[in-house]
């Protein structure tokens, strides 16, 4: 148990771990990112979530061993909002089994919210609330039924329980809908109930497993905001588990898991500042000529690759690239239709780490890397 | 596990004081962050209550799911009972047919939901509210038995509803009998649930489940006495039917007539080496299996994954 003060004990904002190349002296982090944290944080004597050489294995087939998750550490500071970011099967959900005491670590520890997974499940079970990856709703109930019924397994008194309900309907804006069978609510209702469920008993550590799997667009934004809500007034802290990159980009610090170990963990920025090259693409009258120009322009370590969408490289400060690309194409005679630079993206961030797209629908998913190939103008992005 | 009043000296208990964000502090009088044997009994016993009060809000809201359980064993009573009630003769049995069909009517009342406790504890878990259940700070046995005062609870009170026929059949509104047949049912439909939970917790599929219920209910409810006396079975399935739980209800409930309207003195059904075990034995044992395959299923359903 570590037992730090004030803000000198926060994680740093990228933590590599062994294999990892060095990481630059200076990590930009804003502090719009940080700011209004290190306040909350302050009072708080612990960490929400402290985990030290988590391993989960299972036995599989045959009497072989699956290992689910193969030695986490990580610390998860009151207030924040903390993402896992992994694709299916890389030991997220097991993870969260572990810290709410639903599954008993193989080995290492875990203290969360002021408790040991291993010797007071209980207490860390009443101080935590779950959002599961599937629906856990008895669907034959109401909703006000099923609230009820989470309440008295806490302990909750019969009054409180009424009135602790009712706070938390209002909040997920149900209130309406509280004597309507649960079948009968939408996807994203019935999501904002369990995570209304979840809060009941007034938890100091939220855990959401993929929160939004299955739901539509709008619903996923209904359910994002509700939770921007609760982090925002309540300082609650947030643990999601995520395979959806935008998702990741609303937390404060993101952890990279693959494999059942975490290759990263750091603030979206810091994340993809660490990788530091953006991605310029040119559109030109012919691609594959400005290709052998371009590369002799670059840095030979430079991988510079053309297709359909033009010429695409990856380089440090993009923007300042481009007129000295644009005029080494003039001067061998290919115009120049579209110049653009992009920041990376937190999927790049995850390809240089696992070797893996994470996004294999878009290119660019993320709101936060608006990287139009057909803008004349460069852009870096403005946030770094 | 048992662990819960202790705190480590690093942990500081809630509330933390005015720092502490706005949802670490639960406010004072919940009682949730109680200590000691009275709150933790506190804990569990309104975990089993709410999960009592799940079965109980299930059934209020299933009425046809309730009523065609409920026309099960009533179609069994009065058309089989009626049809057959001209052709078996009273001397055989000693009472009337539809009298003596009565108490395994009754029994198969409160089969039928205490089976089903076992059938949604599966579905519980494939639709993962079994996960909810398993979050909730409390023992799982506890949780465990709260599945099975809820089943029990739910079964009692359909076979209460089948009860209010005691009339039809020729039984008088006795409230001692009455009580006595509430009393009986209440101890086999515990016994019946445990058993049934005592299935299920091992098992992951429903299917396997029906299947294997297909399988057993119908030689346990032949063997049960409770459609035709045990004496007019060949001696090995009379032996068999001296092991079967159902058998025991049956004649538990059926022996409660007789004491309380001693005019129906229907034919006995268990027997051991020719003898007729005591009523409070007959109980006993029933209440000891369900104990045994509660305590069984518990042991089962508290192994850490």
């Amino acid at each position: 148990m570590q037992l730090p003060a004030g803000d000198a004990d926060r994680p740093d904002p990228v933590q590599r771990l062994a294999g990892a190349d060095v990481l630059a002296p200076t990590v930009p982090v804003p502090t719009a990112v940080t700011g209004r944290h290190v306040a909350q944080h302050v009072p708080e004597p612990v960490y929400a979530i402290s985990v030290r050489g988590l391993v989960k294995s299972y036995p599989g087939p045959r009497g072989s061993t699956t290992h689910a998750v193969r030695g986490v550490d990580l610390d998860v500071a009151q207030g924040e909002t903390f993402a896992f970011l992994g694709p299916n099967g890389a030991g997220k959900s097991t993870t969260i089994a572990v810290l709410c005491a639903l599954a008993r670590p193989t080995a290492g520890h875990a203290t969360v919210a002021g408790a040991d997974v291993l010797s007071r499940p209980h207490e860390v079970r009443r101080r935590v609330g779950m959002l599961f990856q599937h629906s856990a709703l008895d669907a034959d109930l109401t909703a006000d039924q099923n609230l009820h019924i989470h309440a008295r397994l806490y302990g909750l008194s019969r009054r409180h329980a009424r009135s602790r309900a009712a706070e938390v309907l209002e909040t997920a804006g149900l209130t309406d809908r509280r004597r309507s069978p649960v079948r009968t609510l939408s996807g994203g209702m019935r999501r904002r109930l369990e995570i209304a469920r979840a809060l009941l008993h007034s938890p100091r550590v939220l855990f959401l497993d993929e929160p939004t799997t299955g739901l539509d667009p709008h619903a996923r934004a209904q359910v994002w905001d509700h939770l921007r809500a609760l982090r925002d007034r309540q300082g609650s802290t947030l643990f999601v588990t995520t395979h959806y990159l935008e998702e990741a980009e609303n937390c404060e610090r993101i952890a990279i898991i693959d494999r059942g170990r975490v290759v990263a963990m750091g603030t979206p920025l810091a994340l993809k500042a660490a990788i530091g090259d953006d991605l310029v693409v040119l559109r030109t009258s012919d691609d594959t000529a400005a290709r052998r120009v371009v590369r002799g322009v670059v840095p030979p370590d430079r991988a510079v690759a053309a297709d359909s969408g033009g010429v695409s490289l990856r380089v440090p400060d993009g923007s300042t690239w481009i007129p000295r690309l644009c005029a080494a194409l003039q001067r061998h005679g290919i115009a120049v239709h579209a110049a653009a630079a992009a920041p990376p993206t937190l999927d790049d961030v995850f390809f240089h780490h696992t070797g893996r797209s994470l996004d294999t629908t878009e290119r660019h998913p993320t709101p936060a890397a608006p990287a139009a190939p057909c803008a004349t103008t460069s852009e870096t992005g403005g946030s770094r | 596990m048992t662990d819960l009043t202790v705190q480590a000296p690093d942990a500081p208990r809630t509330p933390e004081g005015p720092g502490a964000p706005g949802a670490a502090a639960p406010s004072g009088d919940t009682g949730v962050h109680g200590s000691g044997w009275p709150a933790r009994l506190r804990h569990e016993l309104r975990a089993i209550h709410a999960l009592v009060h799940r079965d109980l809000l299930r059934l209020a809201g299933q009425r046809t799911h309730t009523a065609l359980m409920l026309l099960h064993p009533m179609l069994y009573l009065l058309v089989l009972g009626g049809g057959l009630a001209a052709l078996i003769p009273r001397a055989s049995l000693g009472v009337g047919y539809q009298t003596y069909l009565f108490p395994g009517m009754l029994m198969m009342t409160v089969q039928t939901p205490a089976i089903m406790v076992g059938i949604r504890l599966i579905t519980d878990r494939q639709s993962g509210y079994l996960r909810e259940l398993l979050m909730a700070p409390v023992s799982r046995a506890t949780l465990l038995l709260g599945l099975c005062a809820g089943g029990t609870m739910t079964a009692t009170a359909q076979g209460a509803v089948l009860l209010s026929l005691a009339g039809t059949v020729g039984l008088p509104y006795d409230p001692l009998l009455l009580v006595l047949l509430l009393g009986g049912m209440i101890l086999a439909s515990f016994t019946i649930t445990a058993l049934a939970l005592a299935l299920a917790v091992s098992l992951r599929r429903a299917e396997t489940f029906h299947t294997l219920l297909g399988l057993i209910m119908m030689p346990l409810l032949f063997l049960s006495g409770g459609f035709f006396p045990l004496h007019a079975l060949p001696g090995w399935a009379h032996t068999l039917a001296a092991a079967n739980p159902l058998a025991y209800a049956v004649d538990l409930l059926r022996r409660c007539v007789t004491h309380r309207v001693p005019d129906q003195q229907a034919a006995a059904s268990i027997e051991w080496a020719g003898r007729q075990p005591s009523l409070p034995l007959e109980a006993g044992l029933l209440l000891a299996t369900g104990v045994i395959a509660l305590l069984w299923a518990a042991r089962r359903f508290s192994r850490p994954e």
